[in-house]
């Protein structure tokens, strides 16, 4: 496993654990698709909330939140709609909801964490 | 996090509105944006401050940045918002004064480094600031002098992002090695060393120019080639006096808009003399995003020089007719108006034909009769309505060069002009205006000080007969008045009202 996949797979584990702190039931972790893959997906009350997680070492090539930019949203838009598609029995009649978490630090584990919550799809 | 707010200045010609600049920083995704009408140079704002507030060791908050100019529906121009928006930006994220920053307006343009550079029109922008209220200025180190000719405002010279930040109660360290951005090099001519005594002969054209100056009146000369058309209009502005506080702020603000390094206030008043292939936008100003000042707007309180009138373009001596008018000029663009001062004294010279020598005494004219029509004719019937005094020159004999007597230099034609402005100003000290030049109509014909039909007598004929309008009648009087001044009387007389006649209609047609 490259050293880039390593990260990405701490801080999404690091990222988990401050859902679940926080009160989030996660339901999916990693779900792939042709178009593309989906880090967290999670149920916050009433809500389902996908989540992309982003970790970077430093904020030498800028901040990890920077990376998610309006085409990337896009792309997680429609992968938001082909897990409830999926996933009928969960996602049906329930409000969807974009969050993203940015990680920086040498250690995912103790980096910085910042977590936007209802982030606009485009 | 929350609102902050600092004040910049847009530019629509030489008047400025404040424009309050706001930046909201919200939980999301980080961008920035900037609305409220920027342009393309404005919208760009967000790359310089970027890389200039990185490079200044200040970092922009890495969330939402909204930036809103309002009055949003006023378009602005240009970079000159920079400093402004980055203040407002960087104090979003804390670490900043936000009552220092609320009441100093920033004027600036930022390069990568973080470096600020200098923007033309500073000193209007800085008026504007300061008379709508706001007590504290910052510019660009290059601009300081030009904004310190704005009294009752503190002006501040910044070299750096992190200098104004620091002012804002920002912990940035100083960096010494930083070297200010210098000021543009301007266009430094030195003030011909002209005098008036260097004239030989002409006598009755140099007493229509002391005349001319000591009431603001436009001047029209006619004359051979060689007969000193053009010395004599280079002489006017040395007989002038010098500029008062207010005019010599609106030449230099005028000067600061076309981008011309202004470090003093010059009392000389302006002289533009455009070259006779010059457009209208050149004349009266233009652009199509950026409105830049035409010649008449630089020449405003001084004196337009239109060398060879005959050969400008009909079209371009037609649009001096309404700013000779109102003294302003307001250019229509898409989306807003532009407005300039356009109280500049109106200087023509011209050849009586294309070959010069028309009803030259000694001389043979070549021209066929139709090529000298059209030549005058580009002078149109209504701009020469709007001269004053038309003289007619004619090439100076060799008797006129051998006679050894005294001329007048130009320092007493300046006494006798600064004497004459003075009765002129004391007499209208209840009224609006200063000079002879600027006094309405109405007041003239019909006010405390008119004069009494006998003295009248010669206007009401050529009135009648239709020699004259009734502009050039208001005309007359006004010349009149600055030849009553000159003499030092206080009341009209006929021989004024008839020397006045003479000096309007001086060239037979």
């Amino acid at each position: 496993m490259a050293a880039k996949d390593e990260l990405g797979r701490a801080g999404e584990q690091r990222a988990a654990a401050h859902l679940r702190a926080l009160g989030f039931d996660v339901l999916d972790r990693n779900w792939r698709s042709p178009a593309g893959e989906v880090d967290v997906v999670a149920r916050h009350g009433e809500r389902i909330v996908f989540v992309e997680v982003k970790t970077r070492r430093s904020d030498g090539f800028g901040d990890p939140l920077e990376a998610v930019d309006a085409r990337k949203r896009a792309r997680l838009w429609q992968l938001a709609n082909a897990w409830c598609a999926q996933h009928p029995d969960l996602a049906r009649g329930r409000p969807r909801r974009l969050d993203v978490i940015g990680i920086t630090g040498p250690d995912p584990a103790t980096g910085r964490l910042e977590h936007l919550e209802d982030v606009p799809w485009v | 996090m929350g609102v902050s707010r600092t004040w910049a200045v847009a530019l629509a010609g030489l008047e400025g509105t404040v424009v309050e600049v706001e930046a909201d920083l919200t939980h999301q995704l980080p961008e920035f944006r900037i609305i409220g009408l920027p342009d393309k140079a404005l919208g760009e704002a967000t790359q310089r401050i970027r890389n200039a507030s990185e490079n200044s060791g200040l970092a922009l908050p890495k969330r939402r940045l909204t930036v809103n100019l309002s009055p949003a529906s006023l378009p602005k121009q240009g970079s000159g918002f920079d400093v402004a928006i980055a203040v407002a930006a960087l104090a979003t994220g804390g670490g900043m004064d936000r009552d220092s920053i609320a009441t100093t307006a920033h004027i600036g343009e930022l390069g990568l480094d973080g470096r600020i550079r200098p923007v033309p029109g500073v000193l209007p922008a800085v008026l504007a600031a300061a008379r709508s209220g706001v007590r504290r200025v910052v510019v660009p180190w290059a601009n300081r002098a030009e904004a310190e000719l704005v009294g009752d405002v503190q002006v501040i010279g910044a070299v750096c992002l992190a200098d104004v930040a620091r002012l804002h109660g920002a912990q940035v360290e100083e960096d010494p090695a930083v070297e200010p951005v210098p000021a543009p090099e301007g266009r430094s001519s030195p003030p011909e060393a002209v005098d008036l005594s260097e004239v030989v002969g002409q006598e009755a054209a140099v007493e229509g120019l002391v005349v001319a100056a000591a009431g603001g009146h436009h001047l029209l000369m006619t004359g051979p080639p060689g007969a000193g058309k053009t010395m004599l209009a280079r002489r006017l502005p040395g007989i002038l006096p010098p500029l008062d506080d207010e005019a010599a702020l609106v030449a230099a603000s005028i000067r600061s808009l076309a981008g011309a390094a202004v470090t003093h206030l010059d009392r000389t008043p302006p002289f533009e003399a455009p070259h006779h292939t010059a457009s209208v936008a050149a004349l009266v100003g233009g652009g199509s995003r950026i409105v830049r000042p035409g010649a008449i707007a630089r020449a405003s309180e001084g004196v337009l020089f239109l060398d060879e009138a005959g050969e400008h373009h009909a079209s371009t001596l037609d649009a001096l007719r309404q700013p000779l008018e109102t003294g302003s000029i307001v250019i229509h663009r898409a989306g807003f108006t532009a407005s300039f001062p356009a109280r500049f004294q109106l200087v023509l010279a011209t050849n009586p034909c294309p070959c010069g020598n028309y009803a030259v005494r000694g001389a043979v004219c070549t021209c066929p009769p139709i090529a000298i029509r059209r030549y005058l004719g580009r002078l149109s019937g209504p701009l020469l309505d709007r001269i004053d005094i038309e003289v007619a020159m004619e090439r100076v004999s060799v008797a006129q060069v051998d006679r050894t007597r005294s001329v007048m230099t130009s320092a007493q034609a300046r006494e006798q002009v600064m004497e004459a402005r003075q009765r002129a100003a004391a007499r209208l000290r209840d009224t609006p205006w200063r000079r002879n030049s600027q006094v309405a109509g109405p007041w003239l014909r019909q006010g405390p000080l008119a004069p009494p039909p006998v003295v009248r007598r010669p206007l009401d004929a050529a009135l009648q007969r239709g020699s004259l309008t009734l502009r050039g009648y208001d005309r007359v009087l006004r010349v009149a008045w600055s030849l009553a001044d000159l003499a030092g009387e206080d009341r009209l007389t006929l021989d004024h009202v008839g020397r006045a006649l003479y000096l309007k209609k001086g060239i037979p047609r």
